[in-house]
């Protein structure tokens, strides 16, 4: 279903607001768009960010693989590799303690009248995002493509059913959480 | 309607918000939940500004053309969601330095600026490098069990923890 919907220009980018804005406003009531609590996180003595995210994760995983069971969906699964993923993924580390939003969650806080967010963190997202954009031909040979596994979900990594994957991450992150409300995280 | 006023919600009910939200974007718009490509397109469309469409050469800006796209909705929409939310609440508020940073670093507003235009740099350079961010790769990409996405996940993680113990831990 819905090749026809997707390819309606102008109704998609008022989809893609609609979606921003109860993203935004579940960020907002999740208080995940606060530095305080993101920090709290990075410092692990408040645990609401892995929360959040680990039961969007479990709802998320089992709603779209039963779409795609029944053909509802197709997956997007973003290529990566070592280059990519690990290295890419420690410098938006370091960036995420010392900004202390992600990209999403910034907008959030702009939103809720953070201005450090706005003047600081908007600008230095952009900007970090420019200097890649510079610096892509040079990396993308020498670094990026090192180590590379395309776009492998882990079904396809493993040569399994997609289910047989699902249902245990699904079980070990609830047995997760469970654990982190049991210790009052 | 008392819950929509509401301070904060449980971060489990946030959490399968979240999850179902990323059904319907799926299925209403063929995509995942992500953010930080939209901050390359503002980046290229800032460069068209000054470099006019020389700027539009680099290879990059061919794979991402810098135009207003579903994410790029999506993340203007963000905006207007949280500011809804916290207004409904009362807890909208024009504020310069977060209260952890005040209290480990003093309330000059221009310090903290200028560490958050340094971390939002290596943000946004990390984010294009890894090719997602914590939405992205975080919560769309480890959802769909992306191998790329489970490993940057963990190294987001891995990464910030390291720079917060030593940003609050050892020099603060």
């Amino acid at each position: 279903m819905g090749t026809r919907l997707h390819q309606n220009k102008r109704l998609q980018l008022f989809l893609g607001l609609a979606a921003g804005f109860c993203f935004g406003f579940l960020l907002e009531k999740g208080n995940v768009t606060r530095y305080d609590v993101i920090l709290g996180q990075l410092l692990l003595y408040d645990f609401t960010v892995v929360k959040v995210m680990l039961s969007a994760v479990v709802t998320g995983m089992i709603g779209v693989y039963a779409l795609r069971s029944a053909g509802l969906v197709r997956l997007h699964p973003k290529p990566g590799g070592w280059g990519r993923s690990a290295l890419g993924g420690l410098i938006f580390g370091l960036g995420f303690a010392t900004l202390g939003y992600c990209p999403g969650t910034i907008a959030g806080a702009v939103g809720q009248g953070w201005l450090d967010a706005l003047a600081g963190g908007l600008t230095g997202i952009t900007v970090g995002a420019g200097l890649f954009a510079a610096a892509y031909p040079r990396l993308k040979e020498r670094i990026l493509l090192k180590g590379d596994f395309g776009t492998k979900t882990l079904p396809e990594l493993l040569h399994v059913k997609s289910w047989a994957v699902v249902i245990p991450v699904a079980a070990l992150i609830i047995a997760l959480l469970a654990w982190i409300e049991r210790s009052g995280l | 309607m008392t819950w929509l006023t509401l301070d904060h919600w449980s971060p489990y009910a946030v959490g399968a918000g979240i999850g179902v939200l990323s059904w319907l974007t799926f299925l209403l718009s063929d995509k995942p939940i992500g953010c930080s490509t939209a901050f390359a397109r503002t980046s290229g469309m800032i460069e068209r500004l000054f470099r006019g469409p020389k700027a539009m050469e680099r290879p990059y800006y061919k794979e991402f053309p810098p135009v207003v796209d579903w994410e790029w909705m999506l993340v203007a929409g963000i905006i207007l969601g949280a500011f809804t939310s916290a207004k409904l609440s009362g807890r909208f508020s024009l504020t310069w330095v977060p209260s952890l940073w005040a209290s480990t670093f003093g309330p000059g507003a221009l310090a903290r600026v200028a560490v958050a235009l340094v971390g939002g740099i290596l943000l946004g350079f990390g984010a294009r490098w890894a090719g997602g961010c914590t939405s992205g790769h975080g919560i769309s990409g480890t959802l769909q069990l992306a191998v790329s996405s489970w490993v940057a996940a963990v190294c987001f993680f891995v990464g910030g923890i390291a720079a917060a113990f030593l940003i609050f831990r050892v020099i603060g």
